[in-house]
């Protein structure tokens, strides 16, 4: 693609706007690269209201009948019964039992789905709290007062998080096992803590850098504290700041994958290891696990859309601010 | 807007005051802002001391032993460097070496060679660039296991969407797409997934560079007549390097530690084609349970990475002073 057709230089304006006739080729290689790549999100979420032979007949299917099946599945275990036995029992009582017997099957119970769900969601916002809470007093520290081997000490903060989570991971196995913190709650919330803290000093330092000083000098010569000043003139102007860092803490611990499927396995297990594990008769259930992972990308969906104008600065660290 | 969050940190503020109790409270509103400094910082590094560098130095001292964490109850012997030795000697750990270079490698070229060709095409400034942006950028938010998993089913060779898309474009039958089971296509599989969600990233960044050449150094160009293919090698080109680095940088540290997608798309298989070095070391931690041994490894790849940031940092810092 050419950079500016040379329009005749007339005004300034011109020699950096592209040509119309750029500007319309560029769009469609844009907007055709954005469909492609959209594909298998639209893929997911066709699969998760497809029934399972739907799911797995060839030429895949485009248009077909939703089922909720896939949802049915995901929430719920099940049993295989005689027809005799279906036959005998009362109507079904909602959308799902119906789905479950015209498999030949009666729903057994509630599947795991709901609690490694709740998992999630407390690990996420307990390790997003803690971390945005040490992270913006850290980065206020960091920001306003000479610390002695400031730029080690960031450094080393941010040296922290080009490990190698399973390298860290073999270490923090054996130390939860003697501290009892292995596959609980809280281990995997301080761990998550310890990880986003990083991100956290680093993005908030750069919020609160842009806030001048002469703000919270003007409130110390009004009599406030030090303190008071951080409370009442900082904290405030920092709003925007700290609600992205913690959107972005709380990405990262909701997408977790490598820590929570080594140090959890039972009650503290988090989303993103089970949902690979949902089977049904015969292999994977698709529909459910295509159910599982809607209901797990929705709220990252209505973040990233939130955030995008913070986007560039969250992924490089505070790197690049635009 | 200003009143809410007045009152807010002000209650905050007077709880905080109120919640000391007298003596300290007096002692609060006096503290040196060399206290303050400390206070702030010193949990976050507490946190850190315990979580992440406590369990580093573990990890060293295991890394010289013989220890197992399925035997606790063995005797412990010191083998010096004999792990070490092990280990820079294992061929195995050499091909997991390899696998991860040539991961890190295309996963890099393709990154940025598509990335900053979609950078460029979005900052022809297109009616509807801003949405059509947000849309590309989905894939990164997401969760790279809970996704990574969905792409086995894309990749089924008799159902999947993406072997019957490359069949009917290519006409190869479905049967001999395997991408996931055959031997020469199992690591381009995983390449492509990583390209897929981490492009957006490197255009991203890439974006941002090129937004950061002022306009009035085109249009000098212009009134030079620099063809617009010169101007892009000589302007466009080497003003956003630094950026395009920093992109390198980061995806080139996220890869080499590559765990989550890889470990569910293929779990190293088939055989060890894809055995990236943490899946290899996952293995030998947790399946072998080889714990000094794999302590070592796990040493080895944090000073590699650490040793091959700083040096890529370096030359970053050189870039941009130019």
């Amino acid at each position: 693609m050419s950079t500016s057709k040379a329009a005749p230089a007339v005004s300034a304006h011109s020699v950096v706007e592209p040509s119309p006739r750029t500007k319309r080729i560029a769009g469609a290689l844009v907007i055709l690269y954005a469909l492609i790549t959209l594909v298998p999100l639209v893929w997911i979420f066709l699969t998760s209201i497809k029934s399972p032979p739907d799911s797995i007949s060839y030429p895949p299917k485009i248009l077909f009948t939703p089922s909720l099946e896939g949802y049915c599945n995901l929430f719920t275990t099940r049993t295989r019964q005689t027809p005799d036995y279906i036959a005998a029992l009362p109507p079904p009582s909602g959308v799902c039992d119906a789905v479950t017997r015209e498999r030949n099957m009666v729903i057994a119970g509630p599947s795991n789905f709901l609690p490694r769900f709740a998992n999630s969601l407390i690990i996420a916002f307990g390790s997003t709290f803690l971390a945005v809470s040490l992270g913006t007093l850290a980065a206020y520290g960091f920001s306003r007062f000479k610390v002695p081997l400031a730029d080690d000490l960031l450094f080393f903060i941010l040296s922290t998080r080009m490990m190698p989570p399973i390298a860290v991971a073999i270490p923090i196995y054996l130390m939860y096992r003697q501290l009892g913190l292995s596959d609980t709650a809280l281990g995997m919330m301080l761990l998550y803590t310890a990880v986003n803290v990083s991100l956290a000093v680093w993005l908030l330092k750069g919020f609160i850098d842009e806030i001048p000083r002469e703000y919270e000098e003007a409130a110390m010569i009004d009599g406030y504290t030090r303190l008071q000043a951080f409370f009442k003139v900082v904290l405030p102007q920092a709003t925007t700041g700290i609600a992205a860092t913690a959107i972005f803490c709380l990405i990262f611990a909701w997408n977790e994958y490598a820590f929570a499927s080594l140090l959890t396995s039972g009650s503290a297990q988090t989303a993103p290891p089970f949902i690979p594990t949902i089977i049904g008769e015969g292999g994977q259930d698709w529909p459910a696990v295509a159910a599982g992972t809607t209901i797990f990308l929705v709220p990252i969906l209505v973040f990233t859309i939130l955030l995008r104008k913070q986007l560039l600065r969250g992924i490089t660290f505070g790197a690049v601010r635009k | 807007m200003t009143a809410s969050h007045d009152t807010f940190s002000d209650k905050m503020a007077d709880a905080a005051i109120r919640a000391t109790p007298e003596p300290l409270a007096a002692r609060v509103r006096g503290l040196s802002d060399r206290a303050i400094a400390w206070l702030f910082i010193a949990p976050t590094i507490v946190l850190l001391l315990a979580i992440n560098i406590f369990p580093l130095f573990w990890a060293i001292y295991l890394s010289f032993t013989n220890f197992r964490a399925n035997r606790p109850n063995a005797v412990v012997q010191n083998v010096g460097l004999g792990n070490y030795s092990r280990i820079l000697n294992d061929p195995d750990i050499w091909a997991s070496m390899q696998t991860t270079a040539h991961f890190v490698f295309w996963t890099i070229v393709l990154q940025t060679l598509i990335g900053f060709t979609l950078a460029y095409l979005i900052d022809r400034k297109f009616r509807g660039h801003a949405f059509w942006t947000t849309l590309i950028l989905i894939p990164m938010m997401l969760s790279p296991a809970v996704v990574g998993n969905f792409w086995r089913f894309l990749y089924e060779p008799q159902i999947g969407l993406f072997a019957y898309a490359v069949s009917f474009v290519s006409g190869i039958p479905t049967s001999d797409i395997q991408m996931l089971g055959n031997v020469h296509l199992a690591p381009w599989a995983i390449i492509i997934v990583d390209t897929w969600m981490w492009t957006p990233y490197v255009m991203l960044i890439c974006l941002a560079g090129l937004r950061s050449i002022p306009d009035y150094i085109y249009e000098a160009a212009e009134v030079d007549r620099a063809s617009p293919w010169r101007q892009f090698w000589s302007i466009t080109v080497p003003m956003a390097l630094p950026f395009i680095m920093l992109a390198v940088l980061f995806r080139g540290i996220e890869n080499f530690k590559m765990f989550d997608m890889v470990n569910l798309l293929t779990g190293g298989g088939p055989g060890s084609t894809t055995e990236v070095a943490s899946i290899a070391l996952k293995r030998d931690a947790f399946e072998a349970w080889a714990t000094g041994r794999s302590s070592a490894f796990a040493i080895v790849l944090f000073v590699a990475v650490f040793g091959l940031a700083n040096i890529y940092v370096k030359a970053l810092n050189k870039v941009k002073q130019r």
